[in-house]
């Protein structure tokens, strides 16, 4: 694997599937009385956020945490970053201080790959969601999400909907599932689907309602409010009429398909509260399923070659 | 020994015959003078001094990135005999005070010619129209007026700075961005763009603007230049305009007709430039426009920026690029070597339309007895490897760091005094 976990454009099928793996092992401990292993004993993660997303932040940390890592949050708010203080300056700073990872929130596209890059620090980064372009870990908990839902991905037909444009979470789902074999559609009006997306490894459709009959997933990105002021489109009820899903539109779903979204969700625009809390939705796996994935990507990039979790009985012997 | 007595020996005058060029008292002369310098020129190319229609030399204001010393000097190495330094500087350069100052610090510093362009708008904000007149009857005679870095986008001042500058034989030059079609804009709009999720910047928010700009100038009846146009559609419009006759002139940057948005791939702001770099068709059309006459003039739009103003995210860091030393090999590479334009091609676009479109007395003239003596020698069989710390502009953001490029300035005259020799700048 590299050493930077920044799109999923870079994974190739054996990577994906080795870090899927290993948040499956990484997965169990979660079942025992002690959730924690010894794996980065000793080791610095530098949760940089310079945009606010709790959630993401203490999935990491708790991912950090279950791996025995020191975990130091850096926010943006309240630290010097507000006053002016650079990416660079910041980046020397941690450097400095010896991070061994340093997980980066940046509302700039290209944030963390100009971290990783530049020069500034020698530091593993992980791209936890920069601008409007990628967030790599959503997409791998989305894959492995699915992966526990319908066993393989390989010809599964996965739906993503909403504003595709502004997304993260929808670019790295298209390189990944692309990568791991399913079939992508992506589903939004024309303002936010993104210029030359005919040159995606995808198909799209201007229309939700034929498209659902024959997905094995949907996934449903929130919609910024916003985005209405910038005329992408009407109004939210006109939105919701055409794209939300809701529960007679539910209906239109194969048996076995499934309903995701990566949160938060904004109920009654993209996603009816009947359709949220369905036992078709993986809302909350998706979340449970996080903290694995990220243990996975954590102890990939930082653990080396050992197992990431020894058997019971080497772990008896030391 | 005199200073400006030269005899040039066996030069290629615009890439084609050899002869030798003899400067006197400035000015080209039939005959060696007595007690000349002799230069032997066997190999190189003469070209008129290179004319720049649009440099950005940050002073006032911006001395950390750039000044009028140091970008003439700058300017100088590169070929240049004359720039024309636009007006975004702070202060603005909206009035007789500003660039007075600015032709005045040109004078001080020697290198070549600096002629001020004067801010179409008070302040480039784009309101209401700057004291044009009084620019133009200042001693530093500004003739080229543009609010560079913001488009005149209210057609109706747009109407007005056409009509008005027709009393003195100015020029509007336009930087053409339809405002809101490119908000918060950070690259070219296109394949590139959506995958990186940077905010694009569609070629028909420069080709609107353009398409409105043609068709005023012909109703107005007065001079229109187009700053770095950088699209095909663009050079399409352009070529319509002048089709029908229409007092259009247009320019296109080096890195346009070198690099392509691919690169922004990196995230490395120092391809961060407005316009943005474009598609690979779009380079093979300006390439096409600048051959065919379309596109009258390389203009470098030198714009010199602290290593900090790029050194950081894409979105926060400063547009632009440094063009100086760089635009003849660039020139070069992509139009001589590949057959499209010979040298007296290059003569063309880079001195004498500039020099034609700016008003410029004495530049971009012929290489003949009694013209001023402003002449740049080059070597086109020399190639060097583009090294950021070896220019002579203070700010150090060149696209072409690493590049090989063909041709080297082996020596500048202006107006018969070598600011330029062996390929090194002469301190003044």
């Amino acid at each position: 694997m590299k050493r930077h976990l920044l799109s999923t454009a870079d994974l190739s099928a054996d990577d994906a599937t080795l870090i899927l793996d290993t948040a499956a092992e990484l997965a169990r401990i979660a079942d025992r009385p002690i959730k924690k292993l010894p794996t980065l004993r000793g080791r610095t993660v530098v949760n940089l956020f310079f945009e606010d997303s709790t959630r993401t932040r203490i999935s990491f940390e708790t991912a950090a945490k279950r791996l025995s890592a020191d975990v130091i949050n850096f926010s943006a708010k309240g630290s010097s970053v507000s006053k002016g203080e650079s990416l660079k300056d910041t980046a020397l700073t941690l450097e400095a201080m010896g991070a061994d990872a340093v997980v980066v929130r940046h509302w700039a596209s290209g944030g963390a790959y100009r971290l990783a890059h530049a020069g500034w620090i020698r530091s593993a980064v992980v791209n936890a969601g920069d601008g409007t372009h990628e967030h790599p870990t959503q997409a791998l908990l989305d894959a492995y999400t699915l992966r526990s839902r319908l066993g393989s991905l390989e010809g599964r037909r996965v739906g993503i909907v909403g504003d595709v444009l502004h997304s993260r979470v929808a670019r790295s789902n298209v390189h990944l599932l692309a990568t791991l074999g399913a079939e992508v559609t992506l589903v939004a009006p024309p303002t936010l689907m993104p210029f030359a997306v005919d040159t995606w490894p995808c198909s799209y459709s201007y229309e939700l309602d034929p498209v659902l009959p024959k997905l094995d997933a949907v996934m449903m990105l929130r919609v910024q409010r916003e985005r209405m002021d910038q005329a992408f489109f009407p109004t939210e009820r006109e939105y919701s009429r055409r794209y939300g899903l809701h529960a007679k539109r539910m209906a239109a779903l194969p048996e076995h398909a499934v309903v995701m979204h990566p949160g938060p969700m904004n109920r009654g625009l993209e996603i009816s509260a009947e359709v949220a809390d369905s036992t078709r939705s993986t809302i909350t796996e998706q979340v449970t399923n996080g903290v694995s994935v990220r243990m996975a990507v954590l102890y990939l990039l930082l653990g080396g070659s050992e197992p990431a979790i020894g058997t019971e009985n080497e772990e008896g012997a030391k | 020994m005199n200073d400006g007595n030269w005899t040039i020996r066996g030069a290629r005058i615009l890439g084609g015959d050899v002869r030798d060029l003899h400067v006197s008292d400035g000015v080209f002369a039939a005959e060696a003078p007595a007690g000349a310098r002799v230069v032997e020129a066997d190999g190189l190319i003469a070209l008129p001094g290179l004319v720049d229609l649009h440099t950005h030399l940050r002073e006032p204001g911006r001395e950390d990135a750039e000044t009028v010393a140091t970008g003439s000097r700058a300017a100088a190495a590169g070929g240049y005999t004359a720039v024309h330094a636009m007006a975004n500087t702070d202060p603005v350069a909206d009035t007789a005070g500003v660039v007075e100052q600015v032709w005045r610090l040109g004078r001080e510093a020697g290198y070549c010619d600096v002629q001020p362009v004067g801010a179409v708008t008070v302040g480039i904000a784009g309101e209401r129209l700057a004291e044009l007149g009084a620019m133009a009857d200042s001693a530093a005679r500004v003739r080229v007026f543009s609010d560079d870095g913001h488009c005149v986008s209210d057609a109706a001042l747009m109407r007005r700075a056409l009509e008005y500058v027709k009393a003195f034989g100015g020029v509007v030059a336009q930087h053409a961005q339809e405002p809101r079609l490119t908000e918060g804009a950070q690259m070219n709009e296109g394949e590139v763009s959506s995958v990186l999720g940077l905010r694009g910047w569609p070629a028909v928010a420069e080709e609107a603007i353009i398409a409105r700009d043609v068709l005023l100038a012909a109703h107005t009846g007065s001079r229109l230049h187009v700053c770095h146009l950088s699209t095909a559609g663009s050079v399409e419009l352009v070529r319509w305009a002048k089709s029908k006759g229409f007092p259009v002139t247009a320019e296109v940057t080096p890195h346009h007709l070198l690099l392509t948005d691919d690169l922004v791939r990196g995230y490395d702001p120092v391809y961060k430039v407005n316009p943005p770099l474009r598609t690979q068709a779009d380079v093979e059309a300006v390439r096409q426009g600048l051959a065919d006459g379309t596109i009258d003039v390389v203009a470098t739009d030198h714009a010199p920026h602290p290593v900090e103003a790029k050194d950081c995210e894409w979105a926060v860091a400063a547009m632009g690029m440094l063009g100086l030393e760089t635009a003849l090999s660039v020139v070069q590479h992509t139009m001589v070597d590949t057959g499209l334009l010979d040298w007296s091609g290059v003569a063309d676009r880079m001195s004498v339309r500039a020099a034609q479109i700016g008003s410029l007395d004495g530049h971009g003239r012929p290489l003949e007895p009694g013209e001023p003596a402003n002449l740049v020698l080059l070597d086109p069989a020399a190639s060097r490897v583009i090294e950021p710390g070896a220019l002579h502009s203070r700010s150090r953001n060149t696209p072409f760091a690493g590049l090989k490029l063909p041709g080297a300035v082996h020596a500048t005259f202006l107006r018969g005094t070598a600011t330029v020799l062996d390929g090194k700048v002469i301190d003044r």
